[in-house]
């Protein structure tokens, strides 16, 4: 019965995405948000019962493996198109299909005036089919369809403003950064095949520790492969460059693929194989070790950037970075737990930065943006709530999360200890970048279209400029439509906001550390293998992490408010005083030229080698020396046609002359 | 009589034929020598069948004059139409397909 309920999970969406996608052309003004929002809750709800249906199981049997139909078989190898039901993979069901159905909500109304609105349904279902196949997949096979899907579902949504070279450009980037991760995985799924002959999720990770020894090559081999897919798709460095150019779609893709549930995806592809990674501490080390170098680096590019989408995009890489190290260290429940209350305000944070673009009439820069708090409350709210649970302050949803991770590094000591100092600065970071946010863009005297929206109570009518470029922007299909919604205007994207809100603020009190527990007793049957299975710190010393993580957030915010209240002037000053590290930060480290650098540039060198040299050289040469052989024969015994009758006569004669006179001579 | 003899004249006739084709320029002259070069083909035959004392040969001389008489149709047809569209009756001017 479960399984049944799991089937329904993947179908709603798949279903929504197909019913939008052939009948669009006949489908009335609203009828595709509709269908989205209703096949996504549809999922949801089947989520649910699923839940309930494996919560009635023993603790031992919570996981189920059900397969439909054989998807491909090469003699006696046989991948079943399988889907795997265990608590792990509901809690990211629920995770995704809740998010994504408040997204359809609010997208029901953001996009309310857009062009491509059906396009934009369609897409977005699809999207939820692929990461449910991602999360729900039964073996390796699978779980690579789902994830080059949703690689290719975020392409689609990136791109979805065709009309924008930079959204275009964009969407390529993260497809082929998305790409080489598949590769990784691909890779992955080889050498898994090839030590255990399997690729079945039960039957790989029950032989894993017969099959190797710890820290052996082939092991550390397969987990840096599943890393590299993992580093691509949660976009941990050094494959993180995508993620701040995929901003250019639209502000419920950032909230939905961009922050809540794709790139999450690398965090349960790890936790989904602990069993693995347990095997192969080095990797594990180096996944953590990863994402402690994202969470900084984003850090202090999301204090210094002032695009408003691409700070929050730096943010998520940061909350990411987060769960990489939680589960590279060990801290696998509390990983997830992060990642359901990063989905939460994260979510959040995207849907009243949206609702900010568009009173701001799609422009994206914080430095314009002034006095929304008069102009905006409830997105002001919104925005408010979203930073404190992202930078963990007390009682908010981020404050159990993250510190529970940081905590983990704490407890685990040795080298983790360093972590723990990385997260603990990492924290604080967050904490001013959020704050940054709210303090510029929330006090103070209203900006021109802040000034407006009080005035004349609908949203400013800007010309359609590219926020990225500051080109204009024709006025087709493809482009964001002319008229802007926000939240204070439009009750759907009110109630998502609403709900995300209150989650944000209450999601924690199931995670309280001695008292419920909640999402670690769900996750315990996946993760009861595990050899940090029992361990973990005691209440008080929980307590007390969240006691360091509190105060470290309210400092933050403190800091936060002297830098851009109090003392406005001193951003600046530390601006020209660390001339170089600012050049640094808002150039994002160089990311992007060091890839250029190291790989782009190469591989464009090598492009024009192959077409310089061997295209023209080899193949051009080959045929074009084929024909010059044929032209010069040809121009040899061109000659011999002289036009000149009595020479035909001549030849001919003589030439049967010869004949005849050869077959006298044989006959002799 | 030898059949030496009828083989020899057949030989200068052929000869002759051969010559004139060669050395002719006007196409009816041409039509005329190959008619001579068939004629002593014609009369090689019918020396051999004389020789053999069958009459396979003169089978063959009478296919022999029905393509000569086609050959001569078609042949005096290109010369009429050269004529008529007044090329000179030179069969070295005509060399237009000269490769």
């Amino acid at each position: 019965m479960t399984s049944t309920w799991a089937w329904l999970v993947l179908l709603f969406p798949l279903l929504g995405s197909l019913t939008i996608g052939l009948t669009f052309k006949t489908l009335p003004d609203r009828a595709a948000g509709l269908i989205g929002i209703g096949a996504i809750v549809a999922a949801f709800v089947c989520g649910i019962l699923a839940v309930i249906g494996l919560q009635g199981e023993p603790s031992e049997s919570r996981h189920i493996a059900s397969s439909l139909w054989e998807y491909a078989a090469v003699g006696d190898f046989k991948i079943n198109l399988g889907i795997y039901v265990d608590p792990l993979s509901l809690f990211m069901v629920l995770v995704v299909t809740g998010v994504s159905s408040l997204i359809h909500i609010y997208s029901f109304s953001y996009m309310k005036s857009d062009q491509g609105y059906h396009r934009f349904f369609g897409y977005l279902n699809f999207f939820v089919f692929s990461m449910l196949v991602l999360v729900l997949a039964g073996n390796f096979i699978v779980l690579i369809v789902g994830w080059a899907l949703v690689g290719f579902a975020s392409y689609a949504l990136i791109s979805y403003w065709y009309r924008r070279s930079t959204a275009t450009k964009a969407g390529m980037k993260a497809f082929v950064i998305n790409v080489i991760g598949d590769i990784g995985l691909y890779v992955a799924a080889i050498l898994i095949f090839k030590s255990i002959g399997s690729v079945d999720y039960g039957t790989v990770f029950e032989k894993a520790p017969e099959v190797f020894s710890t820290n052996s090559w082939e092991i550390v081999a397969i987990c840096l492969c599943l890393l590299v897919g993992a580093f691509a798709k949660s976009a941990q460095m050094p494959f993180h460059t995508w993620l701040a150019d995929a901003m250019e779609g639209p502000t419920p893709v950032s909230s939905l693929i961009h922050a809540a549930t794709m790139v999450t995806a690398g965090v349960y592809l790890i936790a989904r194989c602990h069993t693995l990674f347990e095997l192969a501490p080095t990797a594990a080390d180096v996944a953590a070790f990863v994402g402690l170098a994202t969470l900084l680096i984003a850090g202090t590019i999301a204090i210094a950037v002032t695009d408003l989408k691409r700070i929050i995009a730096y943010s998520t890489m940061s909350q990411i970075g987060y769960m990489f190290v939680g589960v590279g260290i060990g801290a696998y429940s509390a990983s997830m737990f992060h990642l359901m209350t990063h989905a939460f305000f994260k979510a959040l944070l995207f849907m009243a930065a949206g609702s900010i673009i568009s009173a701001m009439a799609n422009m994206q820069d914080i430095d314009k943006m002034k006095g929304f708090r008069k102009a905006m409350p409830f997105t002001a709210v919104m925005l408010i709530i979203g930073s404190l649970a992202l930078s963990g302050f007390p009682v908010m949803s981020g404050w159990f999360s993250k510190d529970e991770i940081i905590d983990f590094a704490h407890f685990r000591g040795g080298m983790y200890d360093w972590m723990w100092v990385g997260m603990l600065i990492g924290a604080f970071m967050t904490a001013i970048y959020s704050f940054r946010v709210i303090f510029r863009i929330l006090p103070g005297p209203a900006c021109e279209e802040a000034q407006y929206l009080i005035d004349k109570g609908h949203v400013i009518h800007g010309e359609p400029l590219n926020p990225a470029t500051g080109e204009h922007e024709d006025t087709e299909v493809g482009y964001p439509g002319e008229e802007h919604h926000i939240a204070e205007q439009a009750g759907g994207m009110k109630f998502a906001m609403a709900v995300l809100g209150l989650l944000s603020i209450i999601a924690g009190v199931l995670q309280i550390p001695g008292v419920d527990d909640v999402v670690t007793k769900f996750l315990e049957p996946t993760f009861e293998n595990s050899i940090f299975a029992h361990m973990e710190p005691t209440t008080s010393q929980a307590w007390l992490g969240l006691t360091e993580g509190g105060i470290i957030s309210i400092l933050g915010i403190a800091a936060a408010w002297l830098l851009y209240i109090k003392r406005p002037d001193l951003p600046l000053k530390f601006r020209q005083r660390f001339k170089a590290i600012h050049t640094l930060c808002v150039n994002k480290w160089y990311g992007d030229e060091i890839i250029d650098f190291l790989i782009v540039n190469p591989a464009k060198a090598i492009g024009r080698f192959c077409n310089g040299v061997f295209e023209r050289g080899v193949i051009n040469g080959a045929t074009a020396g084929v024909a010059g052989l044929t032209r010069s024969a040809g121009a040899a015994v061109r000659d011999l046609q002289t036009g000149m009758l009595r020479s035909y006569a001549v030849l001919m004669l003589f030439g049967i002359l010869a004949i005849v006179v050869y077959f006298l001579i044989r006959s002799i | 009589m030898d059949i030496e003899w009828f083989l020899i004249l057949s030989a200068l006739l052929f000869t002759i034929g051969f010559i004139g084709v060669l050395v002719r320029r006007n196409p009816v002259v041409i039509l005329l020598c190959l008619e001579l070069m068939l004629s002593a083909g014609a009369l090689a035959f019918i020396s051999f069948s004389r020789m053999l004392g069958n009459q396979d040969g003169q089978v063959f001389v009478l296919v022999v004059l029905v393509v000569a008489a086609c050959e001569v149709v078609v042949g005096l047809g290109l010369v009429v139409a050269m004529f008529r569209r007044r090329l000179p009756l030179d069969v070295d001017e005509m060399k237009e397909l000269k490769g």
